[in-house]
């Protein structure tokens, strides 16, 4: 408990330097996640996480190190490659673009599978580096690393806001935006190059196979709260800085299971799991349509029916 | 030696070949039951439902502290009827589509199961990271008894739900039909639509468990909506899709297994690289004939 709390105080530069990264780049997913459940676009973080994996393993085979940077850079060339490719089967054929995802989501990541088990076969593959990608090890982080995280986060957050209407448009009436001449399809695409900006950045934190948790959740669970866009977007962005800073604090803290090597816990569903409460509390306390409301409602329904009728005479 | 007799590649062994066996039988049974998922246009629930059911499995696995599949087939039901409740009731209360909606609830039960893998890492050995990619190439070592025969126990299980899936589809192959091409008409009709519904993703969800241990949970998509998707591109007629989707499938695994033998790397990621190869392979192939044809008959 006492290391639980040194660690919510600060008290470590490392850890500041940590917590700082996170939640700042909880903050750029949770606003692009955001634009990008109002624009029905989801999930395509969802591909572009698992596409990044043979991403990073292919840096590993060409550029031979792993310095974070070039890695992410293997993960981003290849989650737009994802993208890329989803559009264009879906300019070739009637095929459905649900199938095409599910396809690149499974199709990639088995791919980043492979290479990394041929990886991991060489002399000097250090499977561990590739490992903690899956499921995040923030706690672990080089603070060199945490600072281009930080970065981009920076970079999305300020683009976001200097677009803010421009991009409240595009979500909510893209016909008008077009009409009065804004450029709908550049918006379109640089929502998409958010994402998988904001993906990529946030894989060393909450890794490949949830770090769409971090685009989704947040979001989800704002909306439960208000429909205008701005309260959407502010609380959506303080709910995902807490769960990326209680998760990581968890991680740190929490005795790692028996039998891991490294020690700790993955960072990731940690985050996700804290992210995923805060979600449930929105959808029950929420006003006016959280369940709770709903039952009170229903409640005050009833009994205010039951005396008009125990009054009729 | 009877071995060398049924083996008809020298260079495989029979663990190979039982692994390949067990990989085939994965790969037909999710294809099949993966393309009402593609004609339903619900692929994505494939993806959402193999992820949303890893909390049931690691529940019957720290609770019985076996690896039997009956408990975790009743772990993984308990957890879809969550799913269910958890993501309608966000999209009513967050006002978020179904996209959303999925996104949120899978990722966080995902999430919940890598948490209690972890915990139940304290029994065994088990690595977090086999739940997403399985263990295909442990499959020989863990065998079972059926007539007099050592099969491994994936193998077992898989044929049997590859025997279930068949007998379910031809029993209720218009019901399925019907209320995937056209569900007004079907209701219309008076086919229980809601159920033929809730049928599918059970059968979806214990397709899933049962595959679970061989390929892993990301894998497993591959397997449940390419073969589908792959053959849904060449015919526009349900019958020969099906009979396509299970050949692409069982050659997929194949294909998959020996490719990952010959670079010495995971099979399973390698028969999902494959099946996205195929489904590339067949876009690019029937973009290429639809434009040929278009030519030819402006030539013509």
């Amino acid at each position: 408990m006492t290391e639980l709390f040194r660690l919510l105080s600060l008290q470590d530069a490392s850890t500041r330097v940590v917590m700082l990264s996170t939640a700042s780049l909880a903050i750029a997913a949770a606003l692009v996640g955001s634009l990008a459940i109002l624009r029905r676009r989801a999930l395509v973080g969802d591909a572009v996480a698992h596409a990044s994996l043979p991403g990073i393993c292919l840096a590993w085979f060409v550029a031979g190190d792993r310095s974070l940077a070039i890695m992410l850079l293997g993960a981003f060339v290849l989650g737009l490659a994802s993208m890329g490719m989803m559009a264009l089967v879906h300019r070739l054929t009637k095929a459905r673009e649900d199938a095409t995802m599910a396809i690149a989501i499974s199709g990639f990541f088995g791919l980043g599978i492979v290479l990394s088990r041929m990886i991991q076969n060489q002399p000097g593959g250090n499977r561990a580096g590739l490992d903690g990608f899956l499921f995040g090890k923030a706690a672990s982080a080089v603070t060199s690393d945490a600072w281009l995280v930080f970065a981009v986060a920076c970079v999305v957050v300020a683009i976001i806001l200097a677009l803010r209407k421009e991009f409240g448009l595009l979500c909510f009436d893209r016909d008008f935006a077009a009409s009065i001449g804004r450029p709908v399809q550049r918006l379109d695409a640089l929502l998409l190059v958010l994402v998988a900006l904001v993906t990529v950045a946030g894989l060393p934190s909450v890794g490949v196979v949830l770090v769409v948790a971090l685009l989704v959740i947040p979001p989800a669970a704002a909306r439960c709260w208000s429909a205008s866009l701005g309260t959407m977007l502010v609380v959506a962005a303080v709910m995902g800085a807490v769960s990326a800073i209680i998760g990581t604090g968890l991680s740190a803290v929490l005795p790692p299971p028996s039998g891991a090597e490294s020690g700790g816990w993955p960072t990731g569903p940690m985050i996700v799991l804290t992210a995923a409460a805060l979600l449930v509390i929105s959808m029950v306390v929420a006003p006016e349509r959280g369940l709770l409301t709903a039952l009170w409602r229903r409640q005050r329904l009833r009994s205010s029916a039951s005396r008009s009728i125990g009054s009729t005479p | 030696m009877i071995d060398a007799a049924i083996v008809p590649a020298p260079w495989l062994t029979r663990d190979d070949l039982w692994t390949i066996a067990t990989a085939v039988l994965a790969s037909v049974a999710c294809g099949l039951v993966g393309c009402w998922l593609v004609l339903r246009r619900l692929s994505l629930l494939g993806d959402a439902i193999s992820h949303a059911v890893l909390p049931g499995i690691a529940g019957a696995f720290l609770l019985t502290g076996t690896r039997d599949v009956l408990p975790m087939l009743l772990g993984a039901t308990v957890v879809g009827v969550v799913t269910a409740f958890m993501s309608s009731a966000l999209s009513r209360v967050g006002r978020v589509d179904r996209d959303a909606a999925m996104g949120a609830t899978f990722t966080a039960l995902f999430a919940l199961g890598v948490v209690m893998m972890s915990m139940a890492a304290r029994q065994v050995d088990l690595d977090p990271g086999c739940v997403l990619y399985g263990l295909l190439e442990f499959v020989p070592f863990d065998t079972v008894d059926v007539l007099g025969v050592q099969v491994p126990r994936a193998a077992a299980w898989l044929g049997a739900a590859l025997v279930l899936d068949l007998i379910l589809m031809v029993a209720f192959f218009k019901e399925l039909r019907a209320t995937s091409f056209d569900p007004a008409h079907a209701m219309s009709l008076g086919l229980p639509v809601g159920l033929v519904h809730l049928g599918l993703m059970a059968v979806v969800a214990a397709n899933t468990v049962v595959a679970f241990e061989a390929v892993g949970s990301i894998l497993v998509v591959a397997m449940l909506v390419a073969p589908g998707a792959t053959a849904r591109l060449w015919t526009d007629r349900l019958v020969p899709m099906l009979w396509l989707a299970a050949a692409i499938a069982a050659a997929t695994a194949i294909i998959g297994y020996l490719a990952a033998l010959e670079l010495n790397t995971s099979a399973a990621g390698m028969i999902a690289t494959v099946s996205m190869v195929g489904y590339l392979g067949s876009v690019g192939a029937v973009s290429a004939r639809s434009s040929l044809r278009s030519a030819l008959r402006a030539a013509v």
